[in-house]
């Protein structure tokens, strides 16, 4: 066998269970030199699994790893790196309180000269297009820029596999760009690349082959004369998807108002709010893209009332004024909210279900002068279950047994049980599976139906164009106007969310 | 008041803040780590106890260091076995490790209560401790911000998680690091029953490795504040002592209260600024860190 | 981690059969280090582990001893379970025992005699509140300046010795009392009654099997039992639940302080009958221990305190019968703590089952 035709990587009979879950189930994968490859797949695939595999962060339960033909099981962190394995997380393995040079160093062995090193990323982060200030700390960075000295650091490794975890999700339509030219230099310089994706535009313009997985099994692996949307949908999803529907309905009176509205964040590096006027009528769902760190966190921590210190303007719920009024009150006015964080936030990672539907849900007569009536808080919790479809073994699990989608569902519906007068959700599926994130969609639609004012924050533009109303971009912690979905379109909203075009309020 | 006076009372401040250094900057650097050893107390009574019976018997006090620095290594091993290996809760382990040091250095220490120790050989003024005791801190400083092994530690301070997914010995350089504190604290306590108070009584630290710990807040882990903290509790010491004869009419034990009271407030004053601790306090600080498979 | 270690692996839900196991586990080993020990010191086992764990308690005037020492105990680790649980770490009950102490004790001492019947419940108050109060400066701390409460909490205790001490050796030093550092007796009405003659536990044993009782309720059944419990386990839930941090630990350091002080009031007014400047081997440090051991829990903190107790008894009687120092009791002490949180390990994980086989 000549060295062309000998594949780089070779998966054999991958599996992988965690508890009661069989993450990947007998997956074969095969990466060429040279080639970009993608791995597709929904949410809950077992993408993010198979990836650590590769690299050596998990051990798999059972089949083969072989690199450039040789056996190389088991594999750590170390190990993989040593062989040429370079990973490029999705949620970056940067330390933030040190500068791009320090942690750049600290993945290389040798321990060289800091003005030696200095000078390679500036010129290896330059030559692929993506330029670093090797003194600058990580801290003051942004997303995109942080990813870029994420990609540099396994440059200056000499890898011969780079992956790449949903790598675009962070980045402007320019910068997507940028990346995608410096991976198309890498692979014409041998280079094998393995791109992570759900997103499909962006296999079929980078990729020469893709292995889609299914809940844990490989689906398929179609070539570039098979990349049209429907049949990797059909691949990733086993069926046709189903679509929302959303039937035009007119707006209430404003649930949510805010007027000029500004909040100072604490953190040094952190986004400003800066003059948000707005308002979510009932009976609409309104949407509000961006890309990651543009102020979506301090927003949603803002209309919660966590966060208060310096802020100036108005903030209205249904009617009242809650500006200056604490959580626990603006809950008690009609607001409820779903969290981007499920576990820890959203939930209580160790508690029963029972106890979690307590969390938000006291106001169901689950607490009568000061004691709890813990009957109560089952059968609240089963009616969420019920009415939600969560998958669980009882209301007795802990929330730390569901699955993401599961739990997701759970949150939401406890919320919506709530019967608010506007519900505020943040990331409603991000990292859920497509069957929960339909459910999760449809709730929210039903919502709209019951005239409950929504307001979605997401970084999923093709979510919001299902499921909102009108939507609007926030960008640096300002907002723009709110267009109706009709009016405007993805490439529209997308070309607002890059840097460069200007945001009107 | 004279001039030698003066000096006289400079030189006691930087001996009395010479254990507070030492178990301070032992302890910085095992935070810098993330791990929060409370069990300094318990480090620097058995490393006082260790070096009084081993400097007594055998008239070394070089031996009597390094067994006050053993003790104090040995005992945070064991912290480090049960907080690291065994992912137990590290505020409730130091506790249990300041009790048990306390009770075993005074049931090990009876027969020795009350006895008068060696004296130290001094040079200008301050013995060979002291002086390591001022070499420790730009050491610490140079090693946590110039080479490789500080910059492991500082990346594991912040996030061992990531730390691990880099592949770096996230255990190793932890125990390293606990260790470290612990020989110092050793040293420190060391010091306190070979010069300071030359002698040993149950309970000598009296507290003074709490102060070490809040030392270390008010360092906002930076060595060379080690140093001013120190000095600033080392000089209260001083005056404390001296308060009769600088005719001051405060009671005693009121004088007494003074690092207890001083302590409460350097932290405030730290603490009530959440930016610099958000931007100085190591981040993964206290948390159990358990690596996957 | 080398490979031939055995790996530990997070358990997807805590085992609640650990969880009650551990304690016992923990019990268990100090029992077979006691064993050890006294082999190690040429004394035979048995003999050594009935000197130190069954004599002490084979009377009734033991029993009473028995329940006099577990009382303080039990009253500050209950109400430090509460705080525990919601990650409020008061670690200076033994200060606030004695600022209890002092304020019951100003109480006894110079307002008490005016009041007549109503004299002990005031007293009583009085602890409380001193308890409160000393609590309620880390508490402040905490919520006003973000101020850890474990390292102030801790300075306080010394302040508070230094205070007492202060007050023993002047302004309340027992004129008649050949200038030793105590105040005089507290009159008979003061001094709460005895739970049976012949021994001297009192009736300090109602109050903390009430506090028990009352702390089941609050932890099991109160919605603020529940919402401090969600700040201790995630904060950052409890604050997107609205649930009020600050509420939180002001409650746990003012319950924990309250118990404290009532421990130290209770000492004082019953065993003890006066003021003095030593009045606890530590109590309040064991507390935190006894807490753990009881695993947070009203019932098993009340067990806890009883094998504490028992440690206590355990080491003076074998310093009285074996010859062995008194401090021993701390060293078993920390041993305790130290063999719970090995075992409690097992709670949140388990050994790594071993990887399947990989086919040829």
């Amino acid at each position: 066998m000549n060295d062309a035709a000998l594949p780089r990587l070779q998966l054999r009979g991958i599996t992988r269970r965690y508890g009661s879950v069989l993450a990947n189930d007998g997956i074969d994968l095969t990466v060429m030199p040279g080639e970009i490859h993608a791995l597709l797949g929904e949410n809950g695939s077992g993408k993010s699994t198979l990836s650590r595999i590769i690299c050596g962060l998990t051990r798999p339960d059972a089949g083969s790893i072989e690199w450039e033909g040789r056996d190389v099981a088991p594999l750590n962190p170390s190990r993989a790196r040593a062989l040429g394995i370079g990973m490029v997380f999705q949620h970056f393995a940067l330390f933030e309180s040190l500068t791009v040079a320090e942690n750049i160093a600290l993945s290389l062995q040798g321990s060289g000269r800091e003005a030696e090193l200095a000078a390679r990323i500036k010129e290896v982060s330059t030559r692929y297009g993506l330029p670093l200030d090797p003194a600058r700390l990580v801290a003051s960075m942004s997303a995109g820029e942080r990813q870029r000295v994420e990609i540099v650091r396994c440059l200056l490794q000499q890898p011969r596999l780079l992956i790449l975890d949903e790598p675009t999700s962070v980045l402007s339509p320019a910068a997507i760009g940028v990346l995608f030219g410096a991976l198309r230099q890498l692979a014409a310089e041998g280079l094998s690349i393995l791109f992570i994706s759900h997103k499909l535009d962006e296999v079929r313009a980078l990729c020469a082959r893709a292995t889609v997985l299914r809940a844990g099994r490989v689906a398929g692996t179609p070539g570039p004369e098979a990349f049209d949307n429907a049949s990797l949908l059909r691949l990733m999803l086993g069926a046709e998807p189903a679509a929302c529907r959303l039937e035009p309905q007119s707006a209430g009176a404003p649930m949510l108002e805010l007027e000029g509205y500004v909040l100072p964040s604490e953190d040094p590096f952190g986004i400003d709010l800066t003059d948000l006027s707005f308002a979510v009528h009932a009976g609409e769902i309104a949407g509000i893209a961006g890309i990651s760190g543009h102020g979506q966190r301090e927003l949603v921590a803002a209309l919660a009332g966590e966060t208060q210190r310096g802020q100036r303007g108005r903030l209205r719920i249904a009617g009242h004024d809650v500006t200056d009024l604490p959580v626990a009150a603006r809950r008690a006015v009609g607001l409820a909210l779903v969290p981007e964080e499920r576990l820890g936030r959203g939930a209580v990672v160790s508690m029963s279900l029972a106890g979690n539907a307590l969390l938000t849900g006291a106001r169901h007569g689950l607490v009568r002068r000061g004691f709890i009536h813990h009957a109560a808080t089952h059968a609240v919790a089963q009616r969420i279950i019920s009415a939600f479809d969560v998958r669980t073994p009882g209301t007795r699990a802990t929330a730390a047994q569901l699955s993401g989608g599961n739990l997701q569902k759970f949150i939401v519906g406890r919320e919506i049980m709530l019967a608010p007068r506007v519900l505020v959700v943040a990331q409603p599926t991000w990292g859920v599976d497509v069957g929960a994130a339909l459910r999760i969609r449809q709730s929210l639609i039903d919502l709209r139906t019951q005239g409950c004012g929504v307001l979605v924050i997401s970084e999923d533009l093709e979510e919001l164009f299902q499921i909102c109303d009108r939507i609007a971009v926030i960008r640096d912690g300002r907002l723009s106007a709110f267009q109706s979905r009709a009016e405007t379109s993805l490439q529209q909203i997308g070309q607002m969310m890059s840097a460069g075009a200007a945001v009107h309020a | 008041m004279s001039g030698s006076y003066v000096i006289a009372l400079i030189s006691a401040t930087v001996i009395a803040a010479t254990p507070l250094v030492f178990a301070a900057v032992g302890e910085l650097v095992a935070e810098r780590a993330g791990v929060l050893n409370l069990g300094v107390e318990g480090m620097m009574l058995v490393g006082a106890l260790a070096a009084f019976i081993v400097s007594t018997h055998s008239g070394s006090l070089l031996l009597g260091f390094a067994a006050g620095a053993g003790a104090g290594l040995a005992l945070a091993l064991l912290f480090a076995l049960l907080t690291l290996t065994l992912q137990t809760n590290q505020v409730a382990t130091g506790l249990a490790l300041t009790l048990f040091g306390s009770g075993l250095s005074a049931v090990l220490g009876r027969p020795y209560a009350g006895h008068p120790g060696a004296t130290m050989p001094v040079l200008f003024h301050f013995d060979a401790a002291v002086y390591l005791a001022l070499a420790m801190v730009p050491f610490t400083a140079w090693v946590l911000n110039r080479t490789r092994v500080g910059l492991l530690i500082r990346a594991v301070g912040e996030s061992p998680q990531t730390a691990h997914a880099l592949g770096k010995a996230v255990q190793s350089l932890r125990y390293g690091a606990v260790g470290f504190g612990g020989l110092l604290s050793g040293l420190g306590g060391a010091y306190l029953s070979m010069a300071v108070t030359p002698m040993w009584v149950e309970g000598l630290t009296a507290g003074r490795g709490w102060i070490a710990l809040a030392l270390v807040v008010f360092s906002i882990w930076k060595p060379w504040r080690v140093l001013l903290g120190a000095w600033l509790f080392g000089g209260m010491t001083v005056l404390q002592l001296h308060a009769q004869a600088l005719g001051l009419p405060v009671p005693g034990e009121f004088m007494s209260m003074l690092p207890y009271l001083a302590t409460i407030l350097v932290l405030v004053l730290i603490c009530r600024n959440p930016r610099l601790l958000r931007l100085n306090q190591p981040a993964s600080l206290g948390r159990p860190f358990h690596a996957e498979h | 981690m080398p490979d031939w270690l055995p790996a530990l692996e997070r358990r997807p839900a805590p085992s609640s059969v650990m969880r009650m196991a551990a304690p016992l586990l923990a019990a268990l080993a100090i029992t077979l280090t006691a064993l050890l020990a006294f082999a190690a010191l040429d004394l035979s086992p048995w003999s050594g582990l009935y000197t130190f764990f069954i004599s002490p308690i084979a009377s009734a005037y033991g029993v009473g001893e028995w329940l006099l020492k577990a009382t303080p105990l039990a009253l500050c680790a209950l109400g430090l379970s509460i705080a525990f649980r919601a990650n409020v770490w008061n670690i200076g009950a033994e200060g606030q025992s004695t600022a209890g102490a002092i304020t019951g004790g100003g109480v006894a001492l110079y307002l008490a005699p005016q009041l007549g019947g109503a004299g002990v419940p005031v007293m009583l108050f009085a602890g409380i509140a001193g308890g409160m109060l000393w609590a309620a400066i880390p508490a402040w701390l905490r919520t006003r300046f973000n101020t850890s409460e474990i390292l102030t909490s801790l300075m306080l205790v010394y302040v508070a010795q230094l205070l007492l001490a202060w007050l023993m050796h002047g302004h309340w030093q027992d004129p008649q009392g050949f200038n030793y550092p105590q105040s005089r007796a507290f009159d008979d009405a003061l001094i709460l009654p005895l739970l049976a003659d012949g021994q001297r536990a009192t009736s300090a044993v109602w109050m903390t099997a009430l506090l028990a009782l009352a702390t089941w309720v609050l932890v099991r059944w109160s919605y603020a039992g529940y919402r401090m419990w969600v700040g201790g386990e995630a904060p950052a839930a409890a604050r997107y639940a609205g649930f009020s941090e600050a509420r939180s630990v002001w409650l746990g350091m003012l319950i924990s302080g309250g118990a404290a002080g009532l421990a130290g009031i209770a000492e004082v007014a019953g065993p003890i009958g006066r003021l003095q400047t030593s009045i606890s081997p530590g109590y309040g440090f064991a507390a935190i221990i006894v807490a753990f051991v009881g695993r947070l829990h009203p019932l098993g903190v009340v067990l806890a305190a009883l094998l504490m107790s028992l440690l206590y008894l355990g080491g003076e009687a074998a310093q009285l019968e074996l010859g062995l120092p008194a401090a021993v009791t701390g060293i078993f002490q920390g041993l305790l703590l130290f063999y719970l949180l090995a075992a409690d390990v097992f709670t949140h994980y388990r050994l790594r089952r071993p990887p399947v086989a990989r086919p040829a």
